[in-house]
């Protein structure tokens, strides 16, 4: 007893401040929101970085602007590492998360910012939320890292967020995978069951857009193909800080200020 | 050494047409022989692209003598088992079966092992789907059974257990799996190697990134006749034992969890974090996405990287040291480790089992000394054995592991030769056949590749450590009692998407 008494004290306190305090600085070499500069960008004869992109995020709007979909982005660098003219860049941001679709598709440099629910539902889940976390082809990594917030370090449980064993008990899902068929009568009666006013959370590239494996016949090309999403959490598979980051914000503690930046 | 058999070396690569294509019958007498004298099935994959002839080859691994043994036959409509006699076969025959459509002679469990869906629905040609499976029943006073899955009470993979209990001991266990299917094999066919590739291997099995891009790199490097500088091998050691440390550390906290002793799997929790946050040092994913490539490696260190990576080894290597020692001397948590879910060695030869599962039975098995690649070659790792095959011997080999894996990464990283340049892939030569194997932290990964008159990848089967060691807690939990199932479960922390590719 006194072992684990003496363990506890060496081994501190860990739990990060977040949101009162900024979140731990990530690693130099994190790649988070793409950033494009346009200026740089040589325009619509140049298509390297479309041609070398694995997930085929990058896309050249009709006005000739470069955009990038951060439901498809798998975060690898290759477009980052192939541009001669480095018009593209990953910047350390995690603020990634958002309540709508089109607002992965960025070619600025600005955050996604619109996560909204109802005023109903974020009555209701503002003090707490309980999910059940449906894996549907996911590769392990979304689910880890997803799992990783139920750890001292990020402490979930004190935003009164949490993972529970049952659908019935749960306030909605968060999916990983790309929904692969196998699993899609599983996923459909695990969202059934979950009582009404429930929320849907795609986290990682997959579940929101088949990622790696869109167009697989094995999977479908994500979640918002057979349910409604509340949020989307990009990334391959999105850091820890990004999930948090993301729940926090569909629950409306700490909303994202831009005008302070 | 077997009639008929071609042997090559890990990482050499032969023509495929100099590999006798021998009458069923005789393939299997060598097949059953090789089994018989102690070697091991690595894989078993059918031959793609091949339109006018099903094929398929037998890849045996000798771990004393450091080579493999390939064995080809054509596919019959009528495949006779061999897994009554050696149990080790039974999933790849299975996955045969699944993948030409043979049908299965005498084989204990003919399911598919993992229901491949036709385009658009989930049932094959004889109308079997997925959760169509029938299960072994048995009857009789306080005889149920339980049904756990696909989706299951925490935050993990989807996977379908039934066990057949009598009262609360479990007298069968049947693992359904094959939910986690996403048709990665079938993708990487008739293409020429590319960033899409690597990237489908490095989410093969999430938290097995470093391991299975390894062994596909190593085996198109190979291929393509290309060495990697002695600082690359260097760093890809240093990645693998790097996710081999923050996958023990996890899986102690997480059996210390599941037994209800809350400091270690606490303390692991965050730990485990750690370890993954310096894999992020050497490339900013923390499942070490991008390090692996064809050719070397995605990033270089420089000095100081290299010294806050060894300040940060050291530090929470101290405090794992604390976190798994408090397990060793806490009476309440060896009560429920020892003597739960024993395997005998000979079961665990039988079996076929890899990794930390089989060396807890005694095994002394481990690619890293058997099948050296890169940096092993030059630097010997002490295989971690254990003698008691349960719970305990399971958590202790990790620990071992942990702990051989920290002096080699520390070692490693203030020791790394100097820069040179890295080779790009060429073109890789038309119809050979290669197998790649590495030590991932569940065990043996192995990929064999066939290549195709372009260059072409033709045929590309991964075999992960999970396909071997499914059976093995199945069996592990028999005669248990059913509240032991959670701590078996996790003192083997298989992968569904590695199975079920």
């Amino acid at each position: 007893m006194i072992h684990s008494l003496l363990a506890r004290y060496h081994q501190g306190s860990h739990t990060i401040d977040y949101p009162r305090e900024p979140a731990p600085e990530m690693d130099a070499r994190y790649q988070g929101r793409p950033i494009i500069d346009q200026k740089r960008c040589q325009g619509q004869e140049c298509t390297i970085c479309l041609d070398c992109c694995p997930g085929a995020a990058l896309k050249r709007e009709p006005t000739g602007l470069l955009c990038i979909d951060m439901g498809r982005c798998l975060f690898c660098g290759a477009c980052v590492r192939q541009c001669p003219r480095h018009a593209l860049s990953f910047s350390r941001d995690f603020r990634l998360a958002t309540g709508r679709r089109d607002q992965l598709i960025v070619n600025g440099v600005e955050p996604p910012t619109d996560v909204r629910l109802d005023q109903l539902r974020r009555k209701l889940f503002h003090r707490s939320l309980k999910l059940r976390q449906v894996s549907a082809g996911g590769c392990n990594a979304c689910e880890a890292d997803t799992n990783v917030l139920g750890t001292i370090v990020y402490d979930l449980g004190r935003f009164g967020i949490g993972f529970v064993a049952s659908p019935r008990h749960a306030d909605g899902i968060l999916v990983t995978g790309p929904v692969s068929i196998n699993m899609k009568e599983a996923l459909l009666a695990t969202y059934k069951a979950v009582p009404e006013p429930k929320v849907v959370i795609a986290t990682g590239a997959c579940a929101i857009s088949g990622g790696l494996f869109r167009g697989h016949p094995e999977t479908l090309a994500g979640l918002d193909e057979i349910l409604p999403v509340d949020l989307y959490v990009p990334g391959c598979p999105p850091h820890p800080m990004t999930i948090l980051e993301g729940l926090l914000q569909l629950v409306g503690i700490a909303p994202r200020d831009l005008s302070k930046e | 050494m077997i009639e008929g058999a071609v042997t090559i070396r890990n990482k050499e690569f032969f023509p495929l047409q100099d590999i006798p294509c021998l009458p069923l019958h005789k393939f299997q007498v060598a097949l059953s022989a090789g089994l018989a004298a102690g070697l091991f099935l690595a894989a078993l994959p059918k031959l793609y692209g091949r339109k006018e002839k099903k094929e398929v080859i037998a890849v045996l691994r000798h771990d004393q003598r450091r080579r493999l043994y390939l064995l080809r036959t054509e596919i019959p409509s009528r495949w006779p088992s061999l897994a009554r006699e050696f149990p080790q076969i039974a999933p790849f025959e299975r996955e045969l079966a699944e993948e030409s459509g043979c049908v299965l002679q005498d084989h204990p469990q003919p399911a598919p092992l993992r229901y491949l869906p036709q385009t658009g629905t989930a049932a094959d040609e004889a109308g079997r789907y997925i959760g169509s499976q029938s299960f072994l029943q048995a009857e009789g006073e306080e005889m149920h059974e339980v049904a756990v899955g696909p989706v299951h009470a925490g935050i993990i993979e989807p996977g379908h257990f039934r066990f057949l209990c009598h009262g609360e001991t479990v007298f069968h266990l049947e693992i359904a799996l094959g939910f986690q299917h996403r048709g990665i094999e079938a993708a990487l066919r008739n293409r020429i190697p590319d960033q899409r590739m690597l990237m489908l291997m490095e989410t093969l099995a999430g938290d097995t990134t470093i391991g299975h891009s390894l062994a596909h790199c190593q085996a198109l490097e190979a291929l393509a006749g290309i060495t990697v500088p002695e600082r690359a091998m260097d760093i890809r050691a240093i990645a693998l034992e790097l996710e081999r440390i923050a996958n023990h550390v996890g899986d102690l906290g997480a059996m210390a969890m599941d037994v209800g002793y809350a400091p270690t799997a606490s303390f692991c929790g965050r730990l485990r974090g750690a370890f993954l946050n310096i894999t992020a040092m050497l490339c900013g994913n923390r499942y070490g996405r991008g390090i692996v490539l064809p050719g070397g490696v995605g990033h270089d260190l420089d000095e100081d990287r290299i010294g806050t990576m060894v300040d940060q080894v050291k530090k929470h290597f101290i405090d794992v040291t604390e976190a798994a020692t408090l397990l060793w001397n806490t009476p309440s948590v060896m009560a429920r480790f020892e003597e739960t879910g024993r395997l005998s060695r000979k079961q665990a030869k039988d079996l076929g089992l890899v990794g930390p599962a089989a060396r807890a039975c005694g095994r002394e098995i481990d690619n890293r000394v058997d099948f050296p690649t890169g940096s092993y070659r030059h630097h010997r790792l002490p295989v971690s054995v254990w003698f008691t095959g349960d719970v305990h011997g399971r958590a202790f080999v990790r620990w071992l592991e942990i702990k051989r894996s920290v002096a080699f990464v520390l070692a490693r990283l203030q020791d790394l030769p100097g820069r040179e340049e890295q080779t790009s892939l060429g073109r890789l030569p038309a119809d050979q056949c290669i197998v790649s194997l590495v030590e991932g932290w569940r065990g043996s990964i192995c990929h064999v590749a066939v290549t195709g008159p372009e260059g072409e990848i033709r045929t590309y089967k991964v075999v992960d450590p999970s396909v071997h060691n499914w059976p093995g807690l199945a069996l592990a939990v028999r005669g248990e009692s059913i509240m032991d199932f959670p701590i078996c479960n996790k003192s083997f922390n298989l992968s569904y998407c590695g199975h079920d590719l």
